[in-house]
């Protein structure tokens, strides 16, 4: 019984203590920099297209959310002619992200992407592209890929020598 | 004014009064719950939130109103309404200021009592006529709970009627002019405030309701304006037990200064934030610790308390 007094006094005193609630238009909580909200397709530093169309994030991502078509440029370069994410799908868990093996999908902290519409939350190629490099500056695939591409021969990437021509031993 | 215009006015306004009271109180409580949980609660729409009970109530009646399959249809529809009729039929005897009462009935404490019992009804049928398990326990709860807290609920108010002699509440209200009967009667008014708070079935006393064991026990089937029904009645409800502890144990509409509708008016509030507060403080029991604390210490204290209310009064002689 006299527990129950205590209980009642000390929730009343809670009239007096300062809010937790944040007015969240006006006022707006503190997200973190690393923050999963919103996914962007980045663009190497040379303003191409980092994805290269292979698919890993759409095989990872556990909602199926990401649906895309490859293509190849005249230089033999793959890249998505469409990418569409389902962001009313989308959990933000970011395996995406940790998939992608040329940094071009990338989350960034923004949230607010409320729609009254529920198509407007797919998200086509166009609204997905961004014209910056997100988290990862100076960073190009195709500059560190030992791969030989359009405009690239093999051997001529960073932090790669020539390739040694092992008949030239003989 | 010819008596009965003046009658139907009177009902009039505390009809609006109190609908209006009931959709208030909803804003009210969640603002103070809220309040109490350092929340800020609906805040929104009109100045502090206060018409949140208007687009509650647009919400309900644009809701499907939907009877599920096998369920007693007639029963269905009936028991929501009973709940707010029994409840604004007993507000006819609350005196709201000297002589100024719907009805003055010379039995008003057993008339409120009827009523009140009676409005359990509509928690009892609604649960048994939903055609839901979880709304027929919460409906069995609810029988065992009236049935053991009824009990009380009338021995609690018999110190009241011996020490003023009369069952008419404007009597019982004079009788209040040197002192409040809390004072002499303060475990009646304390088992009064736990009977009334099982019959209006409130947390923490909300047994037939208990969101986390029932979903939402006897209304778990209704919806739309059936379920606002329920919710008007439980408001109605909350406010006439409140009305009636301050006319029984409160001096009703005394008071200084104030004219007494105010003084009836700000007391009955008190009351009203007083189990708001409950609500936000206490945990439900569990069922059987409610029954067994309800037989075993509360109804003999209530027993004990009007033994010796009855020995007092009769060695005083009056
Ligand atoms: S964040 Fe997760 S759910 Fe969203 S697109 Fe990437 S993998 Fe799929
Ligand atoms: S975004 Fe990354 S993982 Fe997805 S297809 Fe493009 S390159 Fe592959």
């Amino acid at each position: 019984m006299f527990s129950m007094l205590k209980t009642l006094w000390l929730v009343f005193k809670h009239a007096f203590h300062k809010r937790v609630t944040i007015q969240y238009p006006e006022e707006k909580a503190y997200l973190a920099p690393r923050y999963r909200g919103r996914i962007v397709l980045t663009r190497d530093p040379d303003g191409g297209e980092r994805c290269v169309a292979c698919y890993l994030c759409a095989v990872v991502c556990p909602v199926d959310c990401i649906a895309l078509d490859s293509a190849e440029d005249r230089h033999g370069r793959r890249y998505p002619s469409t990418f569409r994410i389902n962001f009313s799908r989308c959990i933000y868990c970011g395996f995406c992200e940790e998939a992608c093996p040329t940094y071009a999908i990338q989350l960034v902290p923004d949230v607010e992407m409320a729609e009254y519409n529920r198509q407007d939350m797919v998200y086509e190629k166009e609204h997905l592209l961004i014209n910056g490099q997100g988290k990862y500056h100076g960073y190009n695939y195709y500059k560190v890929a030992g791969l030989a591409i359009g405009g690239k021969a093999k051997g001529e990437a960073e932090n790669e020598t020539p390739p040694v021509d092992p008949k030239s031993l003989f | 004014m010819n008596p009965t215009i003046q009658t139907l006015l009177l009902i009039q306004g505390v009809l609006v009064g109190l609908l209006t009271l009931a959709g208030l109180l909803v804003w009210v409580e969640r603002r103070l719950l809220a309040l109490w949980q350092d929340r800020l609660g609906p805040n929104r729409c009109g100045p502090g939130g206060i018409l949140i009970f208007v687009a509650d109530g647009i919400k309900m009646f644009t809701k499907e109103d939907w009877i599920p399959p096998g369920s007693d249809k007639p029963v269905f529809v009936m028991a929501p309404a009973i709940i707010v009729v029994t409840a604004l039929i007993a507000f006819t005897i609350i005196p709201l200021a000297p002589g100024v009462s719907i009805l003055d009935l010379n039995i008003g404490i057993l008339f409120f009592l009827a009523l009140s019992s009676m409005g359990i009804y509509s928690t009892v049928l609604g649960g048994w006529a939903s055609n839901n398990k979880y709304s027929l326990l919460g409906g069995l709860r609810m029988s065992a709970q009236m049935f053991s807290y009824e009990v009380f609920m009338g021995l609690s108010l018999m110190g009241v009627v011996i020490l003023s002699g009369s069952l008419n509440l404007h009597d019982i209200v004079k009788a209040q002019s040197g002192m409040w009967f809390v004072v002499p009667q303060f475990l009646g008014f304390l088992i009064f405030l736990f009977a009334g708070l099982a019959e209006t079935h409130r947390l923490p006393f909300d047994m037939p309701e208990a969101e986390s064991e029932l979903i939402a026990g006897y209304h778990t089937e209704y919806s739309s304006m059936k379920f606002g029904m329920f919710f008007v009645g439980e408001y109605v409800g909350v406010t006439l037990i409140s009305a009636i502890i301050v006319t029984l144990f409160f001096g009703g509409w005394q008071g200084p200064l104030l004219p007494p509708v105010v003084w009836f008016f700000l007391k009955t509030m008190c009351f009203i934030l007083f189990f708001i507060l409950l609500r936000a403080a206490i945990p439900r029991p569990r069922f059987d610790q409610l029954l067994a604390w309800g037989w075993k210490f509360v109804l003999p204290v209530a027993l004990l308390n009007l033994i010796a209310t009855g020995a007092i009064a009769l060695a005083r002689g009056n």
